[in-house]
């Protein structure tokens, strides 16, 4: 219990340095943002008269705090290329991202698994070693081909879905899981083929220690001792991995959401990036930070549930 | 790439009795011919890559166009080979620059420790946990886009990945019996870190920087297709990936060869270091 309250507290330090690190990142960026939403017409006087009602004035330190407690309290700004709440923009597109991590997720633990297992059952096996060259393969290609290939195949040869053509899950629920299928798949490939690849050399790892040779000498055969005793402990470097991996999938979907045109968050952040949009830039950029440390959090807490071994202190 | 050349030449690499290296002989394979195909598109194209012609437009392959044409009559052979040319020497670039300063780093922090070591491994398990595209695009907005700024952000991007292992590997040889005997004989520190252990750490660097490389082409693809890294005039398989999306019910041949040059460089690179590893193994 102790060490879960000691966790939380450097969770919020964490949250805190990343917030403040991505609030700097975009204050160092040349050119004010009023003399953008000015355009030509901009006069000194009127671009000083902006910044100053902007609040863009005022030191650094005191416009994180400000921007800050703003933020906590849901008020995340204003867009400056849209006339709209940035909460309201980020809040409307997420759940499609939300759902295409998820998903990707879902497949890639739910295909992961049992091929890790399989191929480490018999090592060197027919399936072992075709599994081994096809994860190469599938480890090299990008998701973004991955998604164009997905689009080739089952979108124009054989018109399961339309590419390009998103239906939102309001529109017909079911046409848009068929949908978000292909771009989860896309992000998952190649963290499929990772995690398998792990999780095979780490049964094998734990298959040559001396608790193993043990069960053996107790008459457990090789398939009885991987399951019972070799699974457990093989797992626990894969949660590690796995948690890296929830972060990548969402940075994954950053690109394949433009493949596919999903209105999700990462063509929110591109399309802010390129309008020199910062309030809401800066808002996806912090959500998806939050994302990656809150991952890592919870990953660390299973991880000392899972192994007694690091629950010290 | 170079590397992968002259592995190609070297005898076979199994043993007696030890089975064959599929993966060494495989990789070597790839990258000899996407060398030769990069290296030729420096010096020499089938086509001027530039040479637009209506006539020509979405020509599938063909022996006079072996891969066919673009949306603008253009040789997709030659600007294949220019664009992979591109993504190569970023890459190449932005190992050179991680791998560099990372080295140097991790040497440092490694053999000294302290409050440096601390604090900078702490920077770099930050910027790690972090997805690199992510990064990149915050970088971006900061510095901008085109070739160079590419380069310099993902060089920095990469620097932990260099610093961590190199550290780890220093940290462990300081205390090996032969740097006491080089600091007996009265070497300075720098000369024991570069002279004496940093060889002792190529073993672990050559994966490392096998990995960033390819995260390297994967990063500049994907940004150069999102738009936001290699700029028109400068080639990019990742920009090219993105305008041929475009015609994909019309000349899938076009996106289909542009990713695969993106996969078989990849691919080549992976096998080779997989294949190296295994052969350190055996």
């Amino acid at each position: 219990m102790h060490s879960i309250i000691r966790k939380i507290f450097t969770l919020i330090i964490t949250l805190f340095m990343v917030s403040l690190l991505a609030f700097l990142a975009f204050q160092v960026i040349p050119g004010s943002p009023a003399t953008n939403m000015l355009g030509t017409n901009a006069t000194p006087e009127k671009v000083a008269a902006l910044e100053a009602e902007l609040g863009l004035d005022d030191p650094v330190l005191i416009r994180y705090g400000r921007w800050a407690l703003n933020f906590l309290q849901g008020d995340w700004g204003q867009s400056y290329s849209y006339d709209m709440p940035v909460k309201d923009m980020v809040l409307e597109k997420l759940p499609a991202t939300g759902t295409l991590v998820l998903m990707a997720f879902a497949i890639t633990v739910v295909a992961a698994f049992p091929l890790g297992i399989a191929t480490a059952r018999r090592e060197g096996g027919l399936l072992d070693r075709v599994i081994t060259v096809v994860n190469q393969i599938c480890m090299s290609i990008p998701p973004v081909f991955v998604g164009i290939l997905l689009c080739f195949l089952f979108g124009i040869t054989l018109r399961v879905f339309v590419p390009g053509n998103f239906v939102s899950f309001q529109e017909n629920p079911g046409r848009f899981f068929l949908y978000m299928l292909f771009p989860a798949l896309s992000v998952a490939l190649s963290r499929i083929a990772m995690t398998v690849k792990m999780l095979r050399s780490s049964i094998l790892d734990e298959m040559n220690k001396d608790y193993i040779r043990t069960a053996f000498s107790r008459g457990r055969t090789r398939a009885d001792a991987l399951k019972v005793h070799a699974l457990r402990n093989a797992i626990i470097p894969v949660i590690a991995f796995l948690s890296v991996t929830a972060a990548e999938l969402v940075a994954g979907s950053i690109v394949v959401e433009q493949v596919f045109t999903v209105p999700g968050i990462g063509r929110l952040l591109l399309s802010s990036i390129g309008s020199r949009d910062f309030p809401t830039a800066q808002a996806v950029v912090i959500l998806l930070a939050t994302w990656v440390v809150v991952v890592n959090f919870i990953a660390d807490i299973l991880y000392q549930y899972m192994d007694p071994r690091i629950r010290i202190r | 790439m170079l590397l992968a050349k002259k592995q190609n030449k070297r005898p076979p690499a199994h043993g007696v009795g030890q089975p064959r290296n599929h993966f060494l002989l495989a990789g070597g394979i790839l990258c000899g011919f996407m060398a030769l195909l990069i290296l030729t598109g420096y010096v020499w194209t089938p086509y001027d890559s530039t040479n637009m012609s209506g006539m020509n437009k979405f020509l599938p392959p063909s022996l006079s166009h072996p891969l066919g044409t673009d949306n603008f009559g253009r040789d997709l052979l030659s600007r294949i080979m220019e664009g992979a040319g591109s993504t190569f020497f970023i890459a190449l670039c932005v190992v050179l620059i991680g791998g560099i300063i990372g080295t140097v780093i991790g040497c440092l922090t490694g053999y000294f420790g302290g409050v440096a070591d601390l604090v900078l491994m702490r920077v770099c398990d930050a910027i790690t946990a972090f997805p690199s595209i992510l990064l990149a695009l915050v970088l971006i907005t900061i510095v901008g886009q085109g070739k160079y700024p590419i380069i310099l952000i993902l060089g920095i991007l990469f620097i932990p990945s260099f610093a961590r292992v190199v550290r780890g590997e220093v940290a462990k040889e300081r205390s090996l019996n032969y740097v006491a005997s080089a600091r007996l004989m009265g070497a300075s520190h720098l000369r024991i870190i570069f002279r004496h252990i940093l060889p002792n750490t190529i073993q672990v660097l050559l994966p490392i920087a096998a990995i960033g490389f390819n995260n390297a082409v994967l990063a500049e693809a994907s940004m150069s297709y999102l738009g936001v890294g290699v700029q028109p005039p400068d080639a990019s398989l990742g920009r090219m990936l993105s305008e041929a999306q475009t015609f994909l019910a019309r000349a899938p041949w076009y996106a289909l060869f542009v990713g695969l040059a993106i996969v078989l460089m990849i691919l080549g690179v992976s096998l080779l270091t997989e294949g190296l590893q295994q052969r350190q193994r055996s």
